[in-house]
């Protein structure tokens, strides 16, 4: 019955708010959407006339760049504002500079930010939608999303899939976003990395935590690997990249306890060499690029459904 | 003109008293108790007080609050905290050395002393500084804050980070007879953290500051008052570990005395789910057992005074990400109803709330005041126990209104608050 619901969120915050039906309703408009990438004409007017604005808070080339691509394919009129020439730099709180910006009556605003909540304290002050872009070290819902899109179109459903996500668990919106979509999505989670990087409480959000890389990736489905930060060895999270890459690296002996047909997923910029072999980067299992394409139909639903498509 | 406050329920553990009676108060002090009815000759300018439906208590004693003044006015003056506090029902608050600059000598003790004589509401105790600006380094001058009218010392807001230090400040303080005041943290754990660690932190993404970091300088300022047999207060408890190690250091005869926030016995961290900065304080609000646990230690009397940490802070400070939001909330007005509900909930008898909100803060002060004893200034406090009220953002008296209790019904307030005779607030 999932087909019949209608979507009805005015912002997304996170996937930790979207039901299950949510999530079915998005991966299957994204699906529906792939194609207009590949027309000549790759533009739809399903957002003509509404205003998009891409606000940046921190560098991201990817992210940005596949949220503009969306809104104009879907005839959005989008304007984009980054860190270094807004006027955050002049001293201006984020709702101060969020109010501004809605007094000139954007419909979307999407949001990247270094500070877990900021979307949702903008939503609490503006009238427009507002969609995170990844804020902190809370959520990344876009990103979950285009893994699920993803997953399915290989594996063909989500359900009942073994699921591993290795690296820094702490510090991953990525990885937040992904337990949460994947749990409710029917897959089993189970996460490894470093045991400093391994917070508390994801049972609650519905991964399960193991000891080993190898314990994790036993008969996996889906191997997902994380950017490690080389400033969390500063912080005494991890003692070497060397170790890191030693015992944390995905490569092919450690693929070899997967599932024969299992993929490979990164969420971009990869340390080659460090948590993903170079060879596995390109190699036949990996469905990075897929990811990347990914994105953008996601995000045309993401907007398309913000924007009542779903009604 | 002398005051008759009539037939209430006096409370009062400092003289085993808890019975109907009235309070006769001439001069600034209580003149006399009457447990049976007012003698008929009472003199005939005597305004009477009808306080049957209320409670008679000793003056309320916040021992733990920030005025901001000097140096955030904009959060919070010592006129407009003194005024919040009479009309939270306190007589008497304890203020943090935390203004800007940190009152760690005479001149910041004397400017608070003259805004406080100024303002003539309640009674004010700074708090002088451990350290020279809370910088962890240096002793600050004790005989000299003591001798401008500095009532204790601490870093409040800071921990006093060196254990070599805080025992010199145990021991300097002898020579003062100054209490010490730890706020217990471990700033190598606590660093930069937003909430209290664990799933919600996790789910939330926001840093944890685990209770690992509080129990463990709780336990090394036990140990050091312990070995050198000097008196220890341990401020704002917020663990149930913590709770555990003044159980079993005050079973050893160690002299420690502990408090909690009312914030502490009432809210979880589930009240940050939301990213709501009113709930956002250092220490964290906790877990459910820990709260649980922090009742029991009221209860059975490892805990000995309840204070407010009233932390005012303007909407600059609140209204923005959670990360960058100021820690702590304020509580002078809120402190006497949700301690209350200790007693409906039938946690403990009104007396021992009397004891936590007034006896015992001026016994560890070694203030004055927790007493309704004959001779003794009126400070009083005339409590509705009963009468529900909803917390408004209209009725806030002091200049800030960073509160998780907005909006809420709470139950119970001080109808009228005398100091020394004079009635600095009523609604009677």
């Amino acid at each position: 019955m999932e087909e019949e619901t209608a979507f009805k969120h005015n912002h997304i915050l996170g996937l930790e708010q979207l039901s299950a039906a949510d999530i079915h309703f998005l991966l299957k408009t994204a699906e529906s959407f792939k194609e207009i990438s590949t027309r000549q004409i790759k533009k739809v007017p399903a957002l003509r006339g509404r205003t998009v604005i891409n606000l940046f808070f921190e560098p991201s080339t990817r992210t940005k760049l596949s949220f503009e691509v969306a809104a104009k394919r879907m005839s959005a009129d989008t304007f984009s504002i980054s860190a270094s020439t807004s006027s955050l730099t002049k001293g201006e709180t984020l709702i101060d500079t969020a109010r501004n910006l809605a007094a000139m009556n954007p419909d979307i605003i999407i949001l990247r930010h270094a500070f877990s909540g900021s979307p949702g304290l903008l939503a609490k002050h503006i009238n427009a939608s507002v969609i995170n872009a990844g804020d902190g070290t809370h959520e990344h819902p876009s990103q979950g999303l285009l893994d699920l899109l993803t997953v399915q179109e290989t594996k063909g459903r989500i359900a009942g899939l073994k699921v591993a996500i290795i690296g820094d668990i702490a510090h991953s919106r990525v990885a937040h976003s992904n337990i949460i979509g994947f749990a409710k999505l029917g897959a089993q989670v189970k996460v490894a990395g470093p045991a400093t990087l391994i917070p508390l409480g994801l049972a609650e959000m519905g991964a399960q935590a193991c000891a080993t890389v190898e314990e994790a990736v036993s008969e996996a489905d889906v191997v997902m690997t994380l950017r490690i930060q080389q400033e969390r060895q500063a912080e005494s999270l991890f003692p070497s990249l060397r170790e890191y890459a030693n015992h944390f690296g995905i490569n092919k002996k450690v693929m070899e306890l997967a599932r024969p047909d299992a993929i490979i997923m990164h969420p971009g910029p990869i340390n080659r060499g460090v948590e993903l072999a170079p060879d596995l980067a390109d190699g036949v299992s990996s469905v990075i690029m897929d990811q990347v394409t990914n994105g953008v139909a996601i995000r045309m639903a993401m907007l398309y459904a913000i924007m009542g498509g779903g009604e | 003109m002398s005051t008759l406050l009539q037939n209430g329920r006096i409370i009062d553990p400092a003289n085993q008293i808890d019975g109907r009676g009235s309070i006769l108060i001439d001069q600034g002090v209580i003149q006399e108790i009457y447990l049976d009815a007012p003698p008929a000759d009472l003199p005939e300018d005597c305004a009477i007080i009808d306080a049957s439906n209320n409670w008679l208590v000793p003056g309320l004693i916040d021992m733990h609050v920030h005025l901001r003044e000097p140096g955030q006015e904009h959060k919070e003056t010592i006129a407009s905290g003194c005024k919040a506090a009479v009309a939270g029902g306190f007589t008497a608050v304890a203020c943090m050395p935390n203004s800007t600059p940190i009152n760690d000598g005479q001149e910041i003790t004397i400017f608070i002393l003259a805004k406080a004589a100024e303002a003539d509401l309640c009674r004010v105790h700074p708090v002088g500084a451990i350290s020279k600006n809370s910088g962890g380094s240096e002793l600050s001058e004790f005989g000299e804050l003591k001798k401008a009218g500095a009532v204790a010392v601490s870093d409040d807001g800071l921990p006093v980070e060196s254990s070599q230090l805080m025992r010199r400040a145990l021991e300097y303080s002898g020579n003062y007879d100054l209490p010490v005041i730890s706020h217990s943290e471990e700033m190598t754990l606590s660093q930069n953290g937003a909430m209290n660690e664990g799933a919600l932190a996790t789910r939330l993404g926001l840093r944890g500051i685990p209770h690992v970091a509080e129990e463990i300088m709780v336990y090394r300022d036990i140990a050091l008052a312990s070995y050198l047999r000097r008196p220890l207060h341990l401020a704002h408890l917020s663990t149930e570990e913590s709770i555990d190690l003044v159980r079993r250091a005050k079973a050893k005869g160690a002299m420690i005395t502990a408090e909690t926030a009312p914030h502490y016995f009432t809210l979880t961290e589930a009240a940050v789910a939301d990213y709501d900065t009113h709930a956002k304080m250092n220490p964290p609000l906790r877990s459910e057992a820990d709260r649980q646990a922090i009742r029991l230690g009221i209860a059975d009397g490892t805990i000995d005074a309840i204070a407010s940490d009233h932390a005012p802070h303007s909407q600059l400070e609140k209204m923005v990400e959670f990360d960058l939001a100021a820690n702590g909330i304020i509580g002078l007005e809120t402190s006497l109803p949700l301690s209350l509900a200790l007693v409906r909930d039938g946690l403990i008898t009104p007396s021992r709330l009397v004891e936590l909100l007034s006896l015992n803060p001026a016994r560890i002060l070694k203030v004055g005041g927790g007493t309704l004893a004959k001779g003794a200034p009126a400070d009083i406090t005339v409590i509705d126990p009963d009468s529900s009220f909803c917390y408004e953002r209209q009725d806030i008296v002091s200049k800030s209104e960073n509160s998780p209790f907005l909006g809420q019904e709470l139950q119970g307030r001080a109808v009228l608050t005398m100091v020394a005779g004079q009635v600095r607030h009523t609604t009677l």
